[in-house]
């Protein structure tokens, strides 16, 4: 630990003002703080003391809570890749999961590797410090893909989302859309072909000798997807609410999903206010159209699409989400009725959360300056003045 | 039986250090200075030149725009040395203290029997009117406009602060004194705490606020009691020895500006009291106190407001702590957004703190972290126990924005009432720098 520290502070001058490093300076600031907690102390005229958490604590947190989500999403890539030959049998848990692996790393690769790399560079661009951000994103957006969409189109889509949606608007905490849901939209309207459908949700290729080359015109549709079609889905309740479904990679498992909210809302990096109106919005719309006739039994929906992913990892994102508490509870009642009208009503869109967050995000300023012009208008009473 | 005002939102941070109910006995080293920056908002004049012989009372400096608001020195002795900086600024008035001390005497009086003018006027000539302050704007106050009213906190609820109910024990002729003739101005309010022994003292309305820091803020219980609006003035003495100060000037004719302040954070080894009076060169109080050795910082006041000082500082107008504490400069700590920490104190339940009950902690200086744009919403509110968005009030801050800010309700808060919303900030803003340059704009935009 010393010898690490003696070591970065001889090399650090290179980094500084007119070393011949000078051009990664942002990539050295980042791996530092991120191996030491900068010893930087308080300045005169604040507080003297500060409270341990900062926002590097806050992101490392939310990818420790996504971790469960995502490691069964490798395992379920497998576990369709075999079942959809016929093999499952004589698989092993380790060849599923092997499988799984290999075919889901190369995207979180390309995630970081662009999303990052365009970080890094507006970070030095604009002699700021790197922003933590990107961590969360770049781990969601794998996620919320099928296995089947391109690492080409992926990479395009992260690039989109960094600079579109986030760096041009002033970075981390400024931007009005979750990142996220902009590379999914991007994708989803640019390219719907790798998006939707059923060709693209199950690993078609065999990766190192392990899995199966699926026929050619295989498909498999998501439980969501043939309902949107009619037919009564394949897969069981149970399955649905395991995760052994098709689907994106990380939305299928109700249960990986749920010890990943447990994490969130334990920790208070996600607001309870926000997630528990998602689903209360959710269901009372989902409960309505049951009994007008026209949809499934109320509470299938969450456990079926991206409804609980989106509900617990990405309507909850701090920044694009209301911050009043007033405002929360309305936001996340907006989203969730919203994604059940979407999938009820629109057959051309089988899933509804993506959409339902997208206007949620463009709705939540205007949300917030309701409740907050509610307490202006309240000062002003008081003041005697109409 | 006085009012109970329960508030559910605050933190209290326990640290280790926190002064022992003794008192230590101190040889004064005869060094003293006023300090005008301990005066918000006052441009100060120098009255005194060097080598003047001033007596305790006599006035050092006047506020530049109410040239009748004078600043007393604390003792008698030698003007030493008017201090400036940079453009002429004076830092400080040194005095050298005569062995002696003599007292300009402004006479004994009762207040009972004074009207609120007369109390005003009193205040003025003994030069220590400007310790009372105002809101809004949370600056030394003027005698041009009339208060609405005038509201005395007597409870100190940041972390390791002096306990006013020790520092008042035997004291509490001159303390009713001094309520009393606040309440000749203006009607006046007193903030005290649970099973305060304060409750039962005349002339002034008594509320106990029950709930965790900030509670003791004067700026929040004004606002639990009678919130500032537009164009309302309210005096606030959040620090209550100054009431200690105008009970002594009405009870003996003298200007004693001795107070008893905490030493205390966990770098000092015997935390205790000391009686002092204001502007005392600190160097004796801490000699052999702390570990000359090692990195630390000292502060001039509180771990929340106070400012960093050395060990040739002199104590502040409103201190009523003088803390010591890690500077952590040299920590090294490896991997902070992971490891658990248990050193570390945090709202947060990724860390432990929230398993520890009441364990104490030595935080050292250290910001902890980068800073950035605001991400995390309803940080600010759990602490802050105002009705008012501290996020949207610190962006309208930021954006330069006077219409909102006022609307926002700027005009209630002080850069004090935003200090644990920048402690528990993830975001690492200067929330209480950006209040005070603020607030100082929009003085200058209304003046």
């Amino acid at each position: 630990m010393k010898a690490l520290r003696n070591y970065l502070n001889k090399v650090k001058p290179n980094f500084e003002e007119g070393g011949k490093l000078h051009a990664f300076r942002s990539v050295f600031d980042g791996f530092e703080t991120f191996l030491f907690v900068p010893n930087d102390t308080a300045k005169a005229g604040g507080v003297n003391i500060h409270d341990a958490i900062d926002s590097k604590r806050i992101m490392s947190m939310v990818v420790i809570a996504l971790m469960p989500a995502m490691l069964f999403g490798m395992y379920n890539i497998g576990y369709q890749n075999y079942l959809a030959a016929g093999t499952l049998a004589s698989a092993s848990f380790f060849e599923l999961f092997a499988f799984g692996f290999l075919a889901v790393l190369p995207k979180i690769l390309v995630s970081y590797i662009v999303g990052l790399g365009i970080e890094f560079a507006w970070a030095q661009w604009k002699g700021e410090e790197i922003q933590e951000g990107y961590l969360v994103s770049g781990i969601i957006i794998p996620l919320i893909i099928p296995i089947g969409c391109p690492l080409w189109m992926l990479a395009l889509a992260c690039a989109f989302s960094v600079i579109f949606c986030k760096e041009i608007f002033g970075g981390t905490g400024m931007n009005i859309f979750n990142p996220a849901i902009a590379a999914r939209m991007f994708l989803f309207f640019a390219y719907p072909s790798k998006m939707t459908g059923d060709t693209v949700w199950v690993a078609q290729n065999s990766i190192f000798g392990l899995g199966n080359d699926l026929p050619d015109g295989f498909t498999a549709a998501t439980p969501l997807g043939q309902i949107a079609q009619n037919i009564n889905p394949d897969a069981s309740i149970m399955d649905m609410v395991l995760g052994f479904i098709p689907g994106s990679i990380g939305e299928t498992s109700l249960i990986a999903i749920a010890i990943g909210a447990a994490i969130l809302l334990w920790t208070g990096i996600a607001s309870w206010r926000t997630m528990l109106s998602v689903f209360v919005g959710g269901a009372v719309l989902a409960f309505i159209f049951q009994n007008t006739g026209s949809s499934m039994v109320w509470w299938h929906h969450f456990v079926m699409g991206g409804f609980a992913f989106g509900a617990v990892f990405m309507a909850t994102d701090p920044v694009t989400s209301c911050r009043t508490a007033t405002g929360q509870y309305i936001y996340g009642f907006l989203i969730g009725a919203m994604a059940i009208i979407i999938r009820v009503l629109n057959a051309g869109y089988p899933e509804g959360m993506m959409l339902a967050i997208f206007f949620g995000n463009m709705f939540a300023p205007t949300i917030d300056h309701f409740v907050v012009e509610r307490n202006i208008s309240n000062r002003l009473k008081r003041g005697g003045r109409k | 039986m006085a009012n109970v005002i329960k508030l559910h939102k605050g933190l209290d941070i326990t640290l280790e250090g926190k002064a022992e109910e003794k008192k230590i006995q101190l040889k004064s080293n005869g060094k003293f200075a006023l300090v005008p920056d301990d005066f918000e908002g006052v441009t100060p004049k120098v009255v005194v030149k060097e080598g003047d012989h001033v007596k305790a009372g006599d006035a050092l400096f006047v506020n530049k725009l109410y040239p009748e608001v004078k600043f007393a020195s604390p003792v008698s002795g030698t003007v030493r040395e008017v201090v400036r900086g940079e453009r002429r600024k004076v830092l400080c008035v040194r005095v050298d203290a005569d062995d002696t001390q003599a007292y300009v005497d402004f006479g004994k009086k009762d207040v009972s029997k004074l009207a609120g003018d007369q109390v005003i006027n009193a205040l003025l000539e003994a030069g220590i009117f400007g310790y009372i302050n105002q809101l809004p704007y949370a600056v030394s106050t003027n005698p041009s406009v009339q208060p609405k009213a005038i509201f005395v906190s007597a409870l100190r609820d940041k972390p390791l602060a002096a306990d006013f109910e020790f520092e008042v024990k035997g004291q509490e002729q001159d303390f009713q004194t001094g309520l009393t003739a606040l309440s000749k101005i203006a009607k006046t309010y007193l903030g005290v705490g649970v099973g305060s022994q304060l409750e039962g003292v005349k002339d002034v309305e008594v509320n106990v606020f029950d709930g965790k820091c900030p509670a003791g803020n004067v700026g929040v219980q004004v606002n639990h009691i009678d919130p500032v609006n537009k164009g309302e003035v309210v005096w606030t003495i959040g620090d209550p020895s100054v009431v200690l100060f105008i009970g002594r000037l009405f009870n003996t004719g003298k200007v004693d500006l001795r107070r008893t302040v905490a030493l205390c954070g966990s770098e000092v080894k015997n935390p205790a009291y000391v009686d002092m009076l204001v502007g005392e060169e600190l160097s004796t109080l801490l000699s052999n106190s702390y570990d000359a050795q090692k990195s630390v910082r000292i502060i001039n006041g509180n771990v929340l407001t106070g400012c960093p000082t050395t060990k040739d500082g002199f104590l502040g107008a409103h201190t009523s702590e003088v803390t010591v504490i890690p500077e952590g400069n040299d920590a090294d700590e490896m991997l902070g957004w992971i490891l658990p920490r248990f050193k570390q104190f945090s709202v947060n339940r990724s860390y432990f703190s929230w398993l520890c009950g009441k364990k104490k902690y030595a935080l050292d200086a250290r910001v902890k972290g980068g800073e950035r744009h605001m991400i995390m919403s309803g940080e600010y509110d759990k602490v802050l126990p105002m009705d008012i968005y501290g996020e949207y009030l610190i962006k309208a801050i930021i954006a330069g924005d006077i219409d909102r800010q006022e609307a926002l309700g700027i005009y209630e808060v002080s850069p004090e009432d935003f200090a644990l919303a920048e402690f528990v900030d993830s975001s690492k803003l200067e929330l209480q720098r950006i209040v005070r340059e603020g607030l100082n704009i929009l003085r200058k935009e209304n003046a």
